[in-house]
């Protein structure tokens, strides 16, 4: 199986007033194609920095990200973004917002076809009836299902997703996990997915990369030798109650090394 | 019709009336002479007598407003882009522009008249522009400065240009606010065009038939004029709340 991104010695500081801000320093991680990549680390370690790389919204000042055998030098359109803000678009419909993607990559599409596409899609999730609802109508949960939609409405290869489930409740939460599952029973997405849950990133990864403090190397890696989709009780047994262990030690040693950083975000 | 719609008219019309009469009853109980104060009754005569030149004139205020209304959509909209999309130019310019904004325009309207001594036509639309374009120079400006990061990342990462981010995204985003700017420009501009037909001379306009009739000492015309001003302001503000509804109705909170 081939890596389809890979990060070698990453390293980046941000130019601020106060002089360069060091945010990733020596970061490694490759995710092998259609696995799924969950990376923990401490708040204001740079996990978003590296969302940023990866969809080429950035470049490092050392280092090299990869996408499929390719040197990452701009944004491509193989790449699907999702946040914990759902930025879903008010003036559109919740079928159109999910159709906006493919407005920018597949402007030649029939009509018929993307709103085809994105009722399947917003079907699989559990929206269906609500395509013609604006945003705000909808609760946070639904939202962020639209906005999952969204991410994949035009088959990236790559699904990065930062924090997506971080302002959920813990049922709502629970749920969405579910929709993961699903989603990517039927779609072939790579993933990498930002959490501060370690519940969810054993739930739903492959592999479980932990980040150090700020600046942030890669520390740790996990690999979650579970068959998927999970029963969401499988969280409750031996191995999985080991990893999250192993995991949450890993994040005090992560902490430690910069015990002042907890209150950034 | 539905009895909320009938609400929505029958209240504003109650309510002028209600201020008709308090205005009447008050300028009778005071005793005044239509010198001091005219009332409601006075008007409506002034406005009869002078019809033609009320539609003449008044058309001539409504369409100068307008067109001066368009330019400061265009230039302010213009330098709101500007100074939304770069920083630099946000510094550079914000000074200038609030500086600017600062100069009372009755000071600027005389150097206007002077510097393009006869073009009545221009020099009204260029003051109706100068003191409306600011607040919707600021609220594009603001509107596009503001933009959560994520909303540009969704297209960015996509590989979407900025053409396409600003027309997909930044544009309808700030269509709230620009309309929010609107509003407040619409009654500015009509200040500004009254100004100019006030102070120079051969005027046209609304603001000249007030002049003439403070020259003559016809007090019911100056007040005539007054609701004239107050009745094109109110069509225009709703012109403006008719665009907002169909181009921003999404904005609206729904009342549920
Ligand atoms: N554009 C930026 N300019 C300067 N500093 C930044 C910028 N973006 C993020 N940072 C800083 O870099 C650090 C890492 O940010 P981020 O990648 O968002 O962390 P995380 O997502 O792990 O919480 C934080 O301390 C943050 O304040
Ligand atoms: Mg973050």
């Amino acid at each position: 199986m081939t890596n389809l991104i890979e990060l070698k010695n990453v390293k980046h500081a941000y130019q601020t007033p106060a002089g360069p801000l060091p945010v990733l320093d020596g970061l490694d991680i490759a995710v092998p194609e259609s696995s799924f990549c969950a990376v923990v680390g401490p708040s204001g370690c740079g996990k978003s920095t590296l969302t940023r790389l990866i969809a080429g919204l950035m470049f490092p000042d050392e280092g090299e990200v990869w996408l499929h055998g390719d040197l990452v030098r701009a944004p491509r359109a193989t790449v699907g973004m999702a946040f914990q803000n759902p930025v879903l678009l008010e003036w559109r419909s919740i079928l159109r917002n999910v159709i906006l993607p493919l407005e920018i990559v597949a402007p030649r599409m029939p009509e018929k076809k993307r709103v085809a596409r994105a009722e399947q899609l917003l079907a699989l999730v559990g929206l269906e009836g609500f395509e013609d609802k604006r945003p705000s109508e909808l609760s946070g949960g639904m939202r962020q299902r639209a906005s999952l939609c969204r991410a994949i409405v035009h088959r990236p290869e790559v699904l990065i997703l930062d924090e997506p489930f971080g302002a959920l409740d813990a049922f709502t939460r629970e749920d969405l996990w579910q929709t993961m599952h699903d989603l990517r029973v039927e779609e072939p997405f790579t993933t990498l997915l930002i959490t501060h849950d370690l519940r969810e990133s054993v739930y739903l990864a492959d592999q479980v990369v932990v980040l150090s403090g700020r600046p942030a190397a890669t520390q740790y890696v996990l690999d979650v030798d579970m068959p998927v989709p999970r029963p969401i009780d499988s969280l409750y047994e031996p191995a999985a109650v080991e990893m999250l262990a192993t995991l949450r030690h890993q994040i005090q040693i992560a902490q430690g090394r910069a015990p002042a950083q907890e209150a950034t975000q | 019709m539905s009895g909320a719609n009938w609400q929505k008219i029958l209240s504003p019309v109650l309510g002028i009336v209600v201020v008709g009469v308090l205005w009447e009853v008050w300028v009778w109980y005071m005793q005044w002479p239509t010198y001091k104060m005219a009332a409601p009754s006075d008007i409506g005569p002034a406005f009869w007598r002078f019809k033609e030149l009320f539609l003449q004139y008044g058309w001539q205020t409504l369409w100068r407003t307008v067109v001066g209304l368009l330019v400061a959509v265009a230039v302010g909209t213009f330098l709101g882009m500007i100074m939304g999309l770069s920083r630099l130019m946000r510094d550079a310019l914000y000074p200038l522009l609030v500086g600017f904004n600062a100069v009372p325009k009755a000071t600027v309207v005389p150097v206007v008249a002077l510097v393009f001594v006869g073009q009545h036509d221009f020099n009204t639309i260029l003051i109706a522009f100068m003191i409306s374009f600011f607040p919707i120079a600021v609220s594009v400006a603001i509107g596009l400065s503001t933009l959560e990061p994520e909303y540009r990342d969704i297209l960015r990462s996509l590989g979407a240009s900025r053409f396409t981010i600003f027309w997909k995204i930044a544009l309808p985003k700030t269509l709230p606010e620009f309309f929010g700017a609107l509003k407040v420009a619409v009654t500015l501009a009509f200040i500004g065009t009254n100004l100019m037909e006030i102070v120079e001379p051969h005027g046209k306009g609304l603001g000249h038939l007030f002049e003439s009739g403070r020259i003559n000492s016809d007090y019911p015309l100056m007040f005539a004029v007054l609701i004239a001003l107050a009745l094109l302001g109110i069509l225009l503000y709703y012109v403006v709340v008719v665009l907002e509804r169909i181009f921003a109705g999404w904005a609206e909170r729904n009342p549920t």
